[in-house]
């Protein structure tokens, strides 16, 4: 089979795409650029500037930028410690980093709900401690725990994949030369690992963005994030146009993004998995 | 080959996946379209083994979903997509979907036990369903404030302790829009049902004010958070009173003197049902004073049923005046009326500057 | 230098309670006799026997695994071959595609969950187990081909050729020269696949219909009003399940890493 051939064997899946990618987002626009009675309007994009929504997404970004750092913050020391630690199987650490993952995500949340909750499980050890009057449940930091928790293992694996390839004859090289243990983390481990922090970024920044389950079951449902708010016109005021008008504009955010990693990435995205 | 150490996780699990999917399709072909119910009900609104019952006596087969809000059933059934064969909204939701031309009205002979429904809860059905065409009374109550004696020393007469700095982190408000302005617009004094813009607009301010001091919004969670005694006091519907009780002995329950909601759920049939047949069973078989009091005694609602209450073995049960309130209780009561798509929007639009409100 | 490195184990050791402690508290709760989540009532296997009977739950489990396999085989079949046809390409039409193809990875679960909804609802098409599906299906496949490309690119065209040139014929030469090269990218982006679908909820959410439930959905509608604990008894055995699979998987790169 030559090349040409090989290249027929696309179409399938070019169809997909069209039928379950493109066409669905195409979708989105149109709700979002109507209104109930088919007319075009902007009403729906601009909705974003009214305060509240304006509101809703600068606590999602900040949210989310947050997690981002607390996650990087607790995954990179991880990375470097499994790394350092001359442990025969390192396939096996890092699986017990992933495990809880097969845990259905909403029952974990669910669990730190019931650890949190006044005079739960926390507070009663606490108690048991003689310590009172701690108690952070259905708190925006209560809301930040939980998304740290959830996605910690996505910063986890992707850095510690990179971390890992990193050649020890070149820290060691770095070590004889007599540059100290920070000097050679950050000149030589840290921009090495770039890559691995960057898709651990994505996959950690866009999802703690948009999620609604993890703000409604451990803030107590006191903060309206963007993807709160979109589930609620989905589900609940039904209002379609309204909920597409605030996707669309999170959507275009997104392509943004991709059209700028695409210039950057070479990889065309396999360093994402 | 790498491929053989993943073979003996998936060949278990195509094996249990291939025998979930033979059993399907068996009993897929006894209990062909025809012959199954889609129920829609509010989530824990049903006796444990009256489903079963039912199946067994009638030969359908029901799939069953919850909802945990009017509004949330709304927008599932609004866009037509879904279909559900009976469903069991509240009086204002069901003005509104008669108003949308989404029901279809009941065959009143088609359901012989209508008789045990009381003269009254007809009454007053048509305060939303003017003809009495569409519905049938499946359980009622008020909305009032349940409250743990042993965190809250004074007492419970108002809703004016819901806004009390005092108990702050220490209130669970109900997650729902109709309801949460009920408290506020009462507690002002006005009527649950106002579309001035001036009420409403203070009963907002009323709302984000109170956040800081809220623990929860909260639905049927609610009740969780009393029974473990996480919270002092909580907006409750009647019913979730008793549950609550039940497990744990300090709560009271009280409709606040400034007045309250009064509400029916009823049964009622969607125009794009497709099996109205069954529905019209179900609904009758719900009727049945033997499965009214099986509800009664599981969900710990109010019924329209007039034979239940003498058929009540407990006690406790019969002289709960959180079950069956006196005259006093329910004539400062109001029910929810339909407030127009505009109205609704306005509520909803309201409600949702105080869940984006700060804390 | 060993304080440092006892720091690191307190670290490690500190993240790791941070991540099992609410795994080990829902399969104690699995094994309490007490309803409440605060109180230990006492050892029962009780909940265990009461799953047998709780139909709602089986059924969510099952729908969870026929989705997750039928979407894994889809996936992987549309994927290899898109692969196969991709490395292919000029490098510009291959990036237009990938732009495409990478979107819902990159996207909000939330947007592709709508988009669904939208889409099927303007079909009018009614939301089933095969809308759900083919929800899961379209957010697998990115990940099957970016697990497969990459063995595709490492691929010796000339191993192919000898094969053509030996007197194989092109099909004959591709599943026996081609697939076995490039089967650990497909079963790794078959076990991506399985797992993605196996554990996603925001998009099942949206595109699911009436009395459909995986057990994503059951859950999140049971977290509004406290969790029966049948589902700690399902997901207990699931997690040991899962646990003892991986560690069984585990074993034979053990023996790789130990020469």
């Amino acid at each position: 089979m030559n090349r040409k051939k090989l290249q027929l064997f696309a179409t399938p899946y070019i169809i997909w795409i069209a039928a379950f990618i493109i066409i669905p987002l195409i979708i989105v626009a149109i709700y979002a650029l109507t209104d109930s009675s088919g007319a075009f309007t902007l009403e729906n994009i601009k909705a974003i500037g009214i305060p509240k929504y304006a509101r809703s997404l600068g606590i999602s970004v900040l949210f989310s930028l947050i997690t981002t750092a607390v996650c990087f913050f607790i995954a990179y020391p991880i990375a470097l410690i499994l790394k350092s630690m001359k442990i025969k199987n390192q396939n096996f650490i890092l699986f017990i980093f992933i495990l809880p993952m097969w845990m259905n995500f909403l029952l974990r949340t669910y669990a730190w709900k019931t650890i949190l909750i006044p005079n739960g499980l926390l507070d009663n050890i606490l108690a048991f401690f003689g310590i009172t009057g701690f108690n952070f449940s259905d708190s925006a930091a209560a809301i930040l725990f939980g998304m740290v928790y959830d996605f910690l293992p996505f910063m986890i694996m992707p850095i510690y994949n990179t971390v890992i390839k990193i050649d020890d004859n070149l820290i060691n090289a770095s070590r004889d030369l007599g540059a100290g243990y920070f000097t050679t983390l950050r000149k030589i481990v840290f921009p090495l690992s770039v890559p691995g922090i960057l898709s651990g970024v994505i996959m950690v920044f866009v999802p703690s963005l948009t999620t609604f389950a993890v703000s409604k079951i451990l803030g107590g449902s006191k903060y309206l994030l963007i993807g709160d708010v979109i589930e609620n016109q989905f589900m609940t005021a039904y209002d379609w146009h309204l909920g597409a008008g605030i996707s669309f504009v999170l959507m275009i955010f997104i392509i943004i993004y991709i059209v700028i990693q695409n210039f950057i990435d070479k990889d065309e995205g396999a360093n994402l998995i | 080959m790498k491929f053989t150490k993943i073979l003996p996780i998936l060949l278990p699990l195509a094996a249990l996946v291939l025998s979930g999917c033979g059993s399907d399709t068996e009993s897929g072909e006894a209990a062909d379209s025809e012959n199954i119910l889609y129920v829609y009900n509010w989530d824990e609104y049903i006796a444990d083994g009256v489903i079963e019952m039912f199946e067994e006596e009638t030969g359908y087969t029901v799939v069953y979903d919850v909802f945990e809000t009017n509004e949330g059933l709304y927008a599932k059934l609004a866009s037509g997509d879904i279909s559900y064969d009976v469903i069991c909204p509240s009086d204002y939701m069901i003005a509104k979907m008669i108003a949308n031309d989404m029901l279809e009205p009941i065959d009143y002979s088609k359901i012989p036990n209508l008789k045990y429904i009381g003269e009254d809860y007809v009454e007053s059905s048509k305060a939303f369903d003017p003809d009495f065409a569409y519905s049938v009374p499946y359980t009622w109550g008020t909305v009032g404030i349940l409250y743990n004696t042993t965190m809250v020393d004074e007492e419970v007469d108002s809703w004016s302790i819901l806004f009390d700095e005092k108990y702050r982190h220490n209130i669970v408000m109900l997650d729902s829009v109709r309801d949460s302005y009920a408290v506020a617009l009462k507690y002002l004094g006005y009527s649950l049902n106002t579309l001035d813009e001036e009420e409403l607009a203070e009963a907002t301010e009323l709302l984000i004010k109170q956040k800081p001091i809220v623990q929860a919004y909260e639905v049927d969670y609610a009740r969780e958070r009393m029974i473990n005694n996480s919270a002092a006091m909580a907006v409750i519907y009647s019913g979730e009173a008793l549950y609550s009780q039940d497990y744990n002995e300090d709560l009271e329950y009280v409709v606040p003197k400034e007045g309250s909601n009064i509400w029916i759920d009823s049964w009622v049939i969607p125009k794009n049902a497709e099996n109205k047949e069954a529905a019209h069973a179900w609904i009758d078989f719900m009727c049945r004073p033997d499965i009214a009091k099986m509800n009664l005694e599981y969900i710990t609602y109010s019924t329209p049923n007039t034979e239940v209450y003498d058929m009540l073995d407990d006690e406790d049960l019969k002289s709960s005046t959180t079950l069956f309130p006196d005259s006093d209780i329910t004539d400062r009561c109001e029910a929810f009326s339909y407030l127009g798509e505009e109205g609704d929007k306005y509520y909803n639009n309201l409600w949702e500057d105080v869940k984006a409100a700060a804390n | 230098m060993k304080k440092l490195f006892v720091g690191r184990k307190i670290y490690l050791l500190l993240v790791l309670i941070f991540l099992y402690a609410p795994i080990v508290l829902l399969i104690a709760q699995a094994f309490n006799k007490s309803t409440s989540l605060s109180v230990w009532g006492g050892f029962t296997l009780e909940w265990f026997a009461a799953l047998t009977e709780a139909e709602d739950i089986l059924e969510a489990l099952k729908n969870t695994l026929a989705i997750a396999l039928l979407a894994t085989v889809f996936a992987t079949i549309l994927g290899t071959i898109a692969s196969i046809a991709l490395v292919n390409m000029r490098k510009k039409a291959r990036s237009v595609i990938m732009g495409f193809s990478n979107i819902p990875l990159l996207n909000a679960e939330i947007v592709t969950g709508i988009s669904f909804l939208l889409l099927f609802s303007m079909l009018g098409i009614a939301l089933s187990f095969g809308t759900v599906l083919i929800a899961h299906i379209a957010f697998c496949v990115p990940y099957v081909v970016l697990s497969v490309m990459p063995k595709l690119k490492q691929l010796d065209n000339m191993t192919y050729e000898a094969a053509l040139d030996l007197g194989a014929g092109p099909v004959t030469a591709f599943f026996k020269v081609i697939i076995p090269d490039i089967l650990p990218g497909i079963i790794s982006g078959a076990l991506l696949s399985f797992t993605l679908s196996l554990d996603d909820f925001v998009i099942t959410y949206f595109a699911k219909g009436r009395g459909f439930n995986t057990l994503s959905t059951l859950i999140y509608a049971e977290t509004k009003r406290g969790i029966r604990p049948e589902i700690y008894a399902l997901s207990t055995i699931l997690f040991v399940v899962i646990f003892v699979a991986l560690l069984a998987m585990n074993r034979p790169k053990k023996a790789v890493n130990n020469k």
